[in-house]
């Protein structure tokens, strides 16, 4: 039970000491029609930044990404938010783990 | 059909191969069949709802909803696994001492059976919110035809539920005074394994920004979602590009876990001595 109570209370600290997104760089992309838009978007090399992916379709996505290190579900309308670590020069490939077929860009650091 | 039956494959694998060993750990204790059965049930339950919800949950906590969500579940299996390890050592003396007893001794493992019911249900929750997303978007694309989906997905979840089974019938085969080594051990590799994915997700939240380098590549010997990596990412946590962060709670995990359940064990030595006998 201690240890519960004390997994909770380290979980709820995590939480209030998110970092907030203040100066960081944020990439924007928009799912329509099972596209990326901009499918080679641009991020700064060797700082942190986030990428914002907006889903303009009816049905649900998945934004992933093995390079990246992210996996997140974009429901349908909705917006997310995820927080990138300091990346090296390169392009870093990314996809809808929901329709890979169609779906699928890459990300250049620079 | 080909997409629906991939990805229920794939989804369904990892929590098939969880089941399996949950079945085999717990061979012979009493009850044992409910308490998966209502694993499953609350893991389905609770796929279909962050199914539903998956636009509130996203937004929640400032848009780290599905992150803290997914790290609060895999967390809640890592302390549960542990749990059960640690348990079954302290308690588990009668079962090398008395090996005509194993199934009497095993049915002492019918106090961990609710932690190993939410560890079933916390994979089944995990992987079946994705496939109810990803099958419902294809419904509602109209992409393909319902009859088309229900083959891809029901043969999809078969082959997933064969591997488990495989993974049970594998587990049970070994004579059953190892099966308590080897299923402890397992159970502290997944455990160790959940950890680590854990960190993925509070570093995709940004909570965990340390350690955040790349600690090897190995996605072009064997990238982590084919069929043997998604296999071993499962087992024993197989990542093809951990950051150090994850290696290091992946070994932490591990060493916690093994050195608890070796020091929860009544007397490690006289149950070695019995064991060699």
């Amino acid at each position: 039970m201690k240890m519960v109570r004390t997994l909770a209370a380290l979980a709820l600290t995590a939480i209030w000491c998110a970092p907030v997104v203040a100066q960081q760089a944020t990439v924007r992309i928009t799912i329509k029609d099972h596209r990326f838009s901009p499918s080679e978007p641009h991020a700064p090399a060797s700082q942190a930044f986030a990428i914002v992916v907006k889903n303009l379709d009816s049905t649900a996505s998945e934004f992933e990404s093995k390079t990246l290190r992210v996996e997140k579900v974009v429901a349908p309308g909705g917006e997310i938010t995820m927080r990138i670590r300091p990346l090296n020069a390169g392009r870093y490939h990314f996809f809808d783990d929901f329709h890979q077929d169609t779906t699928e860009g890459e990300l250049v650091v620079e | 059909m080909l997409g629906a039956l991939i990805i229920v494959f794939r989804e369904v694998i990892e929590a098939g191969l969880i089941v399996g060993i949950v079945l085999a750990v717990t061979r012979g204790v009493p009850g044992r069949g409910l308490h998966v059965a209502a694993g499953l049930a609350a893991g389905l339950l609770g796929a279909a709802l962050v199914a539903v919800f998956a636009g509130e949950l996203a937004d929640a906590f400032s848009g780290a909803g599905q992150e803290i969500f997914n790290a609060g579940v895999l967390a809640l299996a890592v302390v549960m696994l542990a749990w059960h390890n640690i348990w079954m050592a302290s308690h588990g003396r009668e079962m090398a001492a008395n090996l005509k007893n194993v199934g009497q001794a095993v049915a002492e493992g019918s106090r961990t059976l609710t932690a190993l019911s939410i560890v079933v249900a916390v994979a089944v929750l995990r992987e079946g919110s994705e496939v109810v997303l990803f099958l419902y978007g294809i419904v509602a694309s109209g992409a393909a035809g319902f009859h088309e989906l229900l083959l891809g997905g029901t043969i999809g979840l078969a082959s997933g539920a064969l591997l488990s089974a495989l993974m049970f019938l594998g587990l049970v085969a070994i004579p059953a005074r190892h099966l308590f080594r080897v299923t402890t051990a397992l159970i502290t590799f997944l455990a160790a394994g959940m950890a680590a994915q854990c960190v993925v997700f509070l570093q995709q939240a940004g909570y965990v920004t340390a350690l955040s380098r790349t600690v090897w590549d190995t996605s072009s010997v064997l990238p982590d979602d084919s069929l043997l990596g998604r296999v071993l990412h499962t087992l024993f946590g197989y990542v093809d590009q951990p950051s150090g962060m994850q290696l290091a709670v992946y070994l932490s995990v591990l060493a916690v876990i093994f050195v608890a359940t070796k020091l929860a064990s009544p007397s490690h030595v006289s149950r070695k001595r019995v064991s060699m006998a």
